[in-house]
């Protein structure tokens, strides 16, 4: 155990002072310290991609990161996706076409998605299966996330 | 309005998707963590175990007078072993739960338990089922000499005049490699202790509250009523949570003996040492044909690996009794011989894993058809029909009663759709330029919502099956329903709204469902076995009728009408004989705070109901057709088709997702996912880079039909269909990559059929490199 580093985190645009090991990391560092469960930890060795949270705009497995690294930028996690009670369209989408079952895996499908969308507005279903092929679902078989997520893209552009 | 078959949008979604979902880590705030130290080896004599001043270790020394988990068959051919709580002489697979340390956070725990060492003798594993049934095997416990720990076996008399008179015998010889279910959250409990009232309640990661609770309080020698258990969020199971493991009594201990909360989430590594595997079989099939392709007789030996214990409540007979029973599947087999063994190596514990021995018997039986039509020179559909069964009800060798399904129709069905005359064409024409295209079929029955005589038939200790619910109205004309299932996914709080809707004349808004809490719900068998619609189902479906029969008697006096002249719908009480029209709320209202004027709500607007079904077989056909890179041994799956028929379908969209997330795990079973052990027990894939579940990349979409026949053994009509995908999917893709290869001469009978495998196979056949 090494001595705590006091941080000052930006999740989804409010500041969060905590002290961390520098071992930490961001994952570790969003559930138990800023008290945000929405992102979840599937493997902890960055395939599974349920930790996804978008660091300055880019999706990254908050497995893979630490928390010290992520002091002075710009981290989003899914519990600031929606505008108060209005979901975000990949929210939506999700649910309309039952893009998740037992919903452990979502966050960072929607996160990822999200990135991804925001990035490459337009982006064809070649890259958009492929990139949405970088995370894990046990539940859904994948087809009703890829149908959620072009429904999305499409609301998005209009 | 009829709510039933509309796919309406999961009330279980918005807190999932904002976040907001509550999963078993989510609520260890505050709560001390453990952590598991885990046998580094297969097998071997604990000399002791070693740590720094002032590392409190946690043993099974330390707990005192606690039980052994060991469920039992009350079968002459069953052996109970028991599994401790935490090693204490001798550990029996890798992985194994040896001792627990205790630290304010998950890492300073981590740490704490590498300072210990577990000092282990090693001894010689027995890994592998030709291992273990070898006549000089060691035996993994002594009260099993010859490793096998559970034996079903049967020959009806006219067997060997069936060989006999055969025109075609033909064999199966096949092999599928372990898997894990992989739910993408691990196992985990936090146990919070009460000082007030010494009540433990443990927040676990499961499909089985109640059984749990049972079996913890039973290994720890405590009262039911002194523990809670509750299934917050679950994120999947698939099987693997239903079994009572070690570390949730030794959690419960660790809270009562602190005097606190204490929290375990497991890792990634954990889980696929020590959860549970399944899938680990041999089974060799011998089937008797006529000239004409009719099946005469079917012959088989069975074995599973069972891992190094039996899993509670179901036993390690889960999957050895299963494919004893079911092995005929779909198809008229009028002689049958069987045995059927489960058999103990130095590995983890097979449990129940999503279809339980059906992906390999249908495996086994759709090879075999493939093989029959070759020697008989039929067409592979043209054989199975044949066979299947067409009048219903059908009794199977085994005693099994089919109610009616649509085997041949749903397979004709699936060869239309498919396209699959447009598909021998293709096939013909990419062979000419060297490709290898292939089409396989999957034909299959899938046994579901089975109450406690399927169990019992097993000889349980532990006899699962029935479900009950408590179904209540409030004076404000909202319905709770707490159910003894515990749905993990599957959205059953969504269909069972339909339903009771539907029977109440209601919207599915009023209707709230509560599950998982033994608090809070009745004894129940939780979610598992494509059940819950048919038994959970079943069971609101006649509590809510009884609700309805009340509401309808309160506002037949309102109205002052005959009761069987009211209608409810819409929220509302109407009568033909009156003008006025009630809302269901004034009824509700009335029923409560009025209840002297109405002896028909006597009580209050409540009704306790259970339901415990035989059991009903949905069916399906999957098509897989496939491309197989000859040099790479590569294989890429164009399209895939399901017809389905699963009776009555609540919310087809639901239906859809369970289809398409059950061929997905069939995809991985047939060509990917392997839990791999070395000659020594250790596991060589413990993450998820070695064991490769696969992505979108790997998944093509499913194109699904469905074909509904409404069945008199469900109350519902619904069948089951949680585990048809992972069922069917197996078969389809092995059987296309064998057409696939045909022309070779080459045949695949071993799934994962990795691209090394594949290669295997050509080499063999073409004698090349």
């Amino acid at each position: 155990m090494t001595e705590k580093r006091r941080i000052v985190l930006t999740v989804n645009g409010t500041e969060h002072a905590i002290a961390v090991e520098p071992r930490c990391t961001l994952a570790d560092a969003l559930r138990e310290e800023c008290r945000l469960t929405g992102t979840h930890l599937g493997c902890e060795h960055g395939v599974c991609g349920a930790c996804t949270v978008l660091v300055d705009g880019a999706a990254v497995r908050a497995c893979l990161m630490f928390a010290v690294q992520a002091e002075g930028r710009t981290v989003r996690t899914v519990e600031g996706l929606a505008e108060g009670d209005r979901m975000h369209p990949l929210q939506r989408a999700f649910q309309e076409h039952h893009g998740l079952q037992c919903g452990f895996c979502t966050p960072g499908f929607l996160m990822l998605a999200a990135g991804v969308l925001e990035e490459t507005p337009d982006i064809d279903d070649a890259g958009l299966r492929e990139a949405l092929s970088s995370n894990l679902c046990r539940c859904t078989g994948y087809q009703n996330i890829v149908k959620a997520v072009r429904a999305a893209a499409s609301e998005m552009r209009r | 309005m009829n709510w039933i078959g509309r796919s309406l949008p999961r009330i279980e979604d918005p807190a999932l998707l904002r976040g907001q979902g509550g999963f078993t880590a989510d609520l260890a705030a505050g709560a001390l963590r453990v952590s598991f130290l885990r046998s580094p080896l297969a097998c071997g004599r604990i000399l002791g175990i070693e740590a720094p001043e002032g590392v409190t270790v946690y043993t099974l020394a330390e707990m005192g007078d606690i039980r052994p988990i060991r469920p039992r068959l009350f079968r002459p051919d069953y052996v109970a072993v028991g599994q401790p709580v935490l090693a204490a002489d001798r550990v029996h697979f890798s992985g194994q739960a040896v001792a627990m340390v205790v630290a304010e956070t998950a890492a300073a725990a981590e740490d704490l338990a590498e300072q210990v060492f577990l000092d282990i003798e090693p001894e010689d594993p027995v890994i592998g089922l030709d291992a273990a049934l070898a006549p000089d095997a060691r035996p993994v416990h002594p009260e099993a000499p010859g490793n096998v720990l559970v034996e079903g076996q049967m020959r009806s008399p006219g067997l060997d005049a069936a060989f006999a008179a055969a025109a075609h015998v033909l064999e199966v010889d096949l092999r599928s490699g372990r898997q894990s279910a992989m739910p993408l959250e691990g196992r985990g409990g936090v146990a919070r202790f009460d000082a007030a009232t010494g009540r433990v309640t443990l927040h676990a990661s499961v499909q089985m509250p109640q059984m749990l609770r049972t079996g913890i309080a039973d290994t720890l020698g405590m009262r039911e009523a002194d523990l809670r258990v509750i299934a917050p969020d679950v994120g999947g199971g698939f099987g693997q949570k239903m079994s009572l493991f070690p570390e949730y009594p030794a959690l419960v201990w660790l809270a009562r003996h602190l005097r606190t909360d204490v929290a375990w989430i497991e890792d990634r590594r954990e889980n696929f040492l020590a959860a549970a595997h399944g899938r680990d079989q041999a089974f060799t099939v011998r089937g008797a044909f006529d000239a004409e392709g009719r099946l005469l007789g079917l012959d088989a030996d069975l074995r599973s690996d069972v891992g190094a214990f039996s899993c509670y409540p179901v036993t390690c007979g889960v999957e050895p009794l299963m494919a004893f029973a079911e092995l005929p599947g779909p198809y008229r087999v009028p002689e049958y011989g069987v045995r059927s063994r489960g058999v103990a190596t130095n590995s983890c514990m097979m449990a129940p894993y999503r279809g339980v021995s059906r992906p390999n018997l249908t495996l086994a039986m759709e090879r075999l058809m493939e093989r029959a039509a070759s020697a008989c020179g039929l067409a592979p559909e043209e054989i199975r029909r044949r066979n299947l069964v067409t009048a219903f009800p059908h009794r199977s060798p085994t005693g099994l009663v089919h109610d009616e399904g649509s085997y041949v129709a749903a397979m004709d069905l699936a060869l239309e759709i498919a396209d699959a005359p447009g598909f021998r064409a293709r096939q013909q024409a990419a062979r000419a330029e060297g490709r290898h295209l292939g089409l396989g079929l999957s034909v299959f029955s899938e046994r579901a919502g089975y109450g406690t005589p399927a169990f019992a038939a097993r000889a349980m200790e532990i006899v699962p099956g029935y479900e009950t619910v408590e179904c209540s109205m409030d004076p404000s004309g909202h319905v709770e329903l707490r159910i003894g299932a515990s749905p993990h996914g599957q959205g059953l709080k969504t269909s069972l709204g339909q339903l009771v809707a539907d029977e109440m004349g209601l919207t599915p808004d009023r209707v709230r469902v509560i599950s998982g809490d033994t608090d809070a719900v009745p004894y129940g068998w939780g979610t598992f076995a494509s059940r819950s619609m048919v038994i959970s189902g079943g069971a609101c479906k006649r509590a809510s009728a009884g609700i309805a029969t009340r509401l309808r008697g309160v506002a037949a006096r309102m109205l002052e009408v005959e009761p069987d002249s009211v209608t409810l719908e819409n929220g509302t009480a109407r009568s033909e004989a009156s003008n006025r029209v009630l809302d269901i709320g004034e009824i509700a209202r009335a029923a409560y705070h009025q209840s002297h004027r109405f002896p028909e709500a006597e009580g209050g607007l409540r009704q306790t109901a259970s339901y415990d079904p035989a059991g009903t077989f949905s069916n399906a056909c999957h098509i897989a057709l496939v491309e197989v890179d000859i040099d790479t041994g590569q294989v890429v799956i164009e399209r895939f088709f399901v017809v389905e028929d699963a009776g009555l379908l609540v919310n087809p969209m639901i239906v859809d997702g369970q289809i398409h997330g059950g061929v997905a795990q069939g995809i991985a079973n047939a060509l990917y996912e392997e839990v791999i052990y070395d000659a020594d027990g250790n596991l060589l894939t413990a993450s998820l880079a070695d064991y490769l579940v696969p992505t979108l990349a790997e998944i093509p979409d499913i194109e699904i039909a469905h074909l509904e026949t409404r069945t008199d053994a469900s109350e519902t009509r619904a069948k089951g269909v949680g585990e048809g995908g992972t069922i069917g999917a197996p078969a389809a893709v092995l059987n296309a990559i064998n057409d696939a290869l045909a022309p070779l001469g080459a045949a695949i009978e071993r799934v994962p059929a990795t691209p090394e495998r594949i290669r295997a196979a050509i080499r063999a056949a073409t004698g090349g490199t």
